[in-house]
């Protein structure tokens, strides 16, 4: 099965990096947990949205009197029960902020919400829906962004030329003379497909507004806070009168930190009707009504010497924005900045264009722009090492980043594991020997960020804080705004907090996902919770353990240049580790000493002075081994090896599931999650025809961790799992090419492309 | 359509239900009886995560209706800890990590167990295919096969009834 092997590890941790089970786990394999999906509350309606069956249309009138009439129809409610408000998580720029979840005037995709029935039962209302008539002018509709960029093409939002939502410039050196200097340069186009978050919990919500004028919203999301400010917003409200709980959320993957209509229908059902309203989505109103990953076409020009030496690389994005901006922003820049990963370019030169056209929105999915970026990156690399007859891993070996490297005028990369990345790869090839005909491996390599130093949302907040309460038998309080989503974040604070204070996992109560209780923090996207909620954590856990110390010290008695210091619950001189007493022998004076109030440690974290894009950055090499049968063009999966660094691993069992699961989705990317559009349709939204991995398409997901330490990282950390979903794509299309000599230009791969990329090669020889 | 009387047996407790006809056993589990581990992914019998045992086979809950299920022994995740105590299944997927959001694992554990109730000889094909049914969108399911495979060979103790 698989092998899991780390390199350099370090052993001066107690809990860090320890088989440590998952906090939350014991709730989730029995049942217990409670999910949105789960939440029932007294005289609970639920509800259900009317879609618009039109990609572009004006909604010219809604008349639902019909629907009020059907017995259990508790009311209804259109655009005119809205405040209108334009949304967006952008809210810094007034002009990204487009989105009216129930517009008032038109609709720009189909599947866009245009109307909210709550009943007595979910079959009533889905019932109620058939009686709405609402009345449309059909508009002509544009769906691919280079159709969209035309002169001629409809207009989709007032005063955005030829539809362009948003572009995004990235450049530094001088790239002509970079160019220059070049001795091969070599031109691409590729197309990078869509894809969707698939969580297993659909989007769900139960909102419940009351007479006090205050809002509770059980919602399944990645940042309670984000939904917190942004329904505050949308309805009107102070953000303190909104209150926002997700204690256990079916995943996320980017989809869930911008608000849906879920969220949105459900508190303005309960606004008008004074009851709870509980809205659930199927999966297919979750394929072709949330968001997906944005498809993009990529323009590729780069230049090397001879000797495989970078100079230079420019690229043209165009991405397909859908309807509305939504984090889709966020994706295009990234892809940009992420395109030039893991590698020093003389020159570099971004330019990406998003486009609206009349599809499902765009927007952040796990890698966040960086997938598609590699996909184009890293097979062209390969293919231009073919072209000069260079070994593959060398050539991306020397002009790798490495420690201490400034990407210029945008990062400083304080730590980088790549090099040792290609030596464990290269190990594994050579382990291999010789493969069957029908097999070949494939190579990516990619780096990512823990998390983003933007702050478009414009909160006043630090980006995270933590608090920590010491409770008189030594139990211990730690409340965080991070969102758990799956990706085990209550589990690594925990061992975070365990750590630094010198207690057991088992002494310390997580609490996050509520509003009312725990601080503002941004939230699960952007692999950012580990490295900046981690560094809250750590800090507001040493506050607390410093003000037990000085306890400690003041009866100790120790000549000053001693020290103390608490490990698993024993508060010690650190020279003489045998001398000391109990934990909570400690914080039962403390609380004395304080006249009884309780030991409060605080801590937070913004980023300052890290360039433009992220704190940190993980690095990684994958290879791939796959096997076509040339028959049907099926692509199988047979094994695969990462090489992997993201500085010191805090959970491990939570890093080893999170790699493996990026490995996976990843996977799905390059070869089966295709989302096929007619005329503004999604052709698949349903999990029998929306192929994704299964437990038997699933080969090993070795790992190599290469333990690095991250000076900005909570003991050294950094990002992992999302960084992860980048490489898997560009991994597959470079099997493919050594396996025929085909170069595939497309993701994800679908069995015809290959019998037909077979058939041209075969066609072209026969000339 | 009027409404019937009918009678469920769920983790050994029977429960009276006066419910419509048309009532998919997994709403019958849910919305009536109120057991809300067992969970609901699809409208299309893919995901599995709605999976429950009925007389010790893997069944996936949205697939059949309550009436049919009367008369037999139906088992979700809730029926596998006793006491307390954990399953062995339950306790491999805590020690493997093999949940992460945890909304397929009770459909998930109800596939492997019925898979180990079938056989403890299984091999890493035979596990896969046990779970095949199955969508987790988190773990890429290695460490769930990791665990069933530790389970079938007696890793994880039983609980005392």
């Amino acid at each position: 099965m698989n092998k899991y092997t780390v390199i350099n590890p370090h052993s001066k941790f107690t809990v860090l990096n320890t088989h440590v089970h998952n906090i939350d786990g014991i709730a989730k394999v029995t049942g217990r947990a409670e999910y949105t999906f789960d939440v029932k509350l007294p005289g609970m309606l639920y509800g259900k949205i009317l879609r618009s069956p039109h990609p572009h249309a004006k909604i010219l009138n809604i008349d639902y009197s019909r629907a009020l009439e059907i017995p259990g129809v508790y009311g209804v409610v259109t655009g005119k029960d809205t405040l209108g408000v334009k949304q967006g998580i952008w809210r810094r720029y007034k002009d990204l902020c487009d989105e009216q979840i129930l517009p008032l005037d038109k609709v720009r995709y189909i599947g866009e919400p245009v109307a909210a029935v709550a009943a007595l039962t979910e079959e009533i209302a889905e019932k109620a829906l058939d009686y709405i008539d609402v009345e449309y002018e059909v508009l002509q509709g544009v769906y691919e962004p280079l159709d969209a960029i035309k002169k001629d093409a409809p207009e989709i939002h007032e005063g955005f030329e030829r539809n362009i939502n948003v572009t995004r410039h990235i450049e530094w050196g001088e790239v002509e003379e970079a160019f220059d200097e070049a001795e091969y340069v070599r031109e691409d186009w590729f197309k990078c497909g869509g894809q969707a978050h698939m969580c297993m919990e659909t989007r769900a919500a139960v909102s419940s507004y009351t007479p006090e004028k205050k809002m509770t919203i059980y919602s399944s999301n990645q940042s309670a806070y984000y939904m917190q400010a942004l329904m505050a917003g949308v309805l009107g409200m102070r953000e303190g009168d909104v209150r926002v709980l997700a204690k256990y959320v079916g995943g996320g993957f980017g989809g869930k930190f911008e608000l849906d209509g879920a969220i949105f229908c459900s508190a303005i059902l309960s606004m008008k009707l004074f009851r709870p309203v509980k809205i659930v989505y199927t999966r297919e109103e979750d394929f072709i009504a949330t968001k997906r990953r944005t498809p993009m076409f990529y323009y590729v020009r780069t230049g090397v010497k001879k000797d495989g030496t970078f100079c230079a690389r420019e690229a043209k994005v165009f991405t397909n924005g859908g309807a509305y901006t939504g984090m889709g922003a966020t994706a295009l820049y990234l892809t940009g900045f992420f395109h030039s990963f893991p590698y020093r370019w003389k020159g570099y030169r971004y330019d990406g264009y998003r486009v609206y056209t009349n599809t499902l929105p765009s927007t952040s999915m796990r890698g966040f722009g960086a997938p598609q970026a590699m996909w184009c990156s890293e097979q062209q690399i390969e293919w231009i090492a073919a072209d000069l007859g260079l070994d593959p891993i060398e050539m991306r070996r020397m002009n790798s980043h490495h420690e201490g490297y400034e990407v210029p005028g945008q990062a400083t990369i304080a730590s980088c594991g790549i090099d040792q990345c290609y030596d464990e790869i290269k190990t594994w090839i050579a382990s291999k020997g010789e493969l069957p005909a029908n097999r070949a491996i494939g190579l990516s390599a990619c780096g990512f960020m823990s998390g983003g130093i933007f702050n478009w949302f414009d909160t006043p907040y630090s980006f995270s804080s933590a608090v920590v309460t010491i409770n008189q038998d030594g139990t211990v309080e730690l409340h965080v705004g991070a969102q758990e989503i799956g990706q085990g974040s209550n589990t690594t604070m925990a061992i975070i907090c365990a750590e630094a204070l010198g207690v057991k996992v088992g002494d310390i109560k997580v609490h996050s996902g509520d509003t009312d209780h725990c601080p503002a923090d941004l939230g699960a996207w952007g692999s950012r919770q580990t490295l900046m909620t981690g560094n809250a954590v750590k800090m507001a856990a040493e506050d607390a353990k410093k003000q037990l110390l000085e306890f400690a010290y003041a009866q100790s008695g120790l000549n000053i240049v001693y020290d103390l210091d608490i490990k698993d619950g024993w508060v010690h001189a650190i020279a003489r580790p045998e001398r000391g007493e109990e934990f909570v022998q400690l914080v039962r004076k403390a609380l004395r000493g304080k006249d009884g109030q309780r030991i409060v440690g605080r801590g937070y974290y913004t980023p300052h002075r890290k360039g433009m894009i992220s704190p940190a950055y993980s690095y990684m090499l994958q290879g791939v081994e796959v096997e076509v049968d040339e028959e049907t063009g099926k692509i199988k999966l047979v094994d695969s090896m990462t090489a992997h660094d993201c500085g010191q691993p805090i959970n491990h069992l939570g890093l080893i599931g999170q790699l493996e699961g990026a490995f996976s989705m990843a996977a799905g990317y390059g070869y089966l999650e295709y989302m096929p559009y007619e005329d503004g349709k999604l052709m698949n939204p349903n999990l029998v025809d929306y192929k994704m991995i299964r437990a038997t398409e699933m080969p090993p997901a070795n790992i190599a961790e290469i333990d690095t330490y991250e000076p900005e990282g909570p003991y050294g950390a950094k990002e992992a799992g999302e960084g992860l979903t980048n490489p898997t794509a560009a991994a597959i299309g470079n099997a493919l090419f050594h396996l025929f000599g085909v170069q595939m230009k497309e993701c994800p791969v679908r069995p015809e492309m290959i019998l037909n990329a077979l058939k041209e090669k075969k066609e072209a020889q026969g000339k | 359509m009027e409404k019937i009387l009918l009678t469920l047996n769920v983790n050994g407790q029977d429960y009276e239900l006066y419910i419509n006809p048309k009532t998919l056993l997994v709403e019958a589990i849910r919305d009536h009886i109120g057991l809300t581990g067992t969970k609901r992914g699809c409208d299309t019998v893919s995901c599995g995560a709605c999976t429950v045992m009925i007389n010790d086979m893997a069944v996936k809950s949205c697939s059949v209706l309550a009436v049919q299920a009367e008369g037999c022994r139906i088992n979700t995740v809730e029926g596998l800890e006793v006491n307390g105590e954990l399953a062995p299944i339950q306790k491999a997927f805590l020690d493997n990590g093999s949940y992460q959001c945890g909304f397929c694992a009770p459909g998930m554990l109800m596939s492997a167990q019925a898979l180990l109730n079938e056989s403890t000889e299984l091999t890493e094909w035979e596990i896969k295919e046990g779970i095949e049914g199955n969508i987790c969108r988190c773990t890429g399911y290695n460490s769930i096969v990791r665990a069933i495979d530790a389970t079938a060979k007696g890793k994880y103790t039983e609980a005392k009834s």
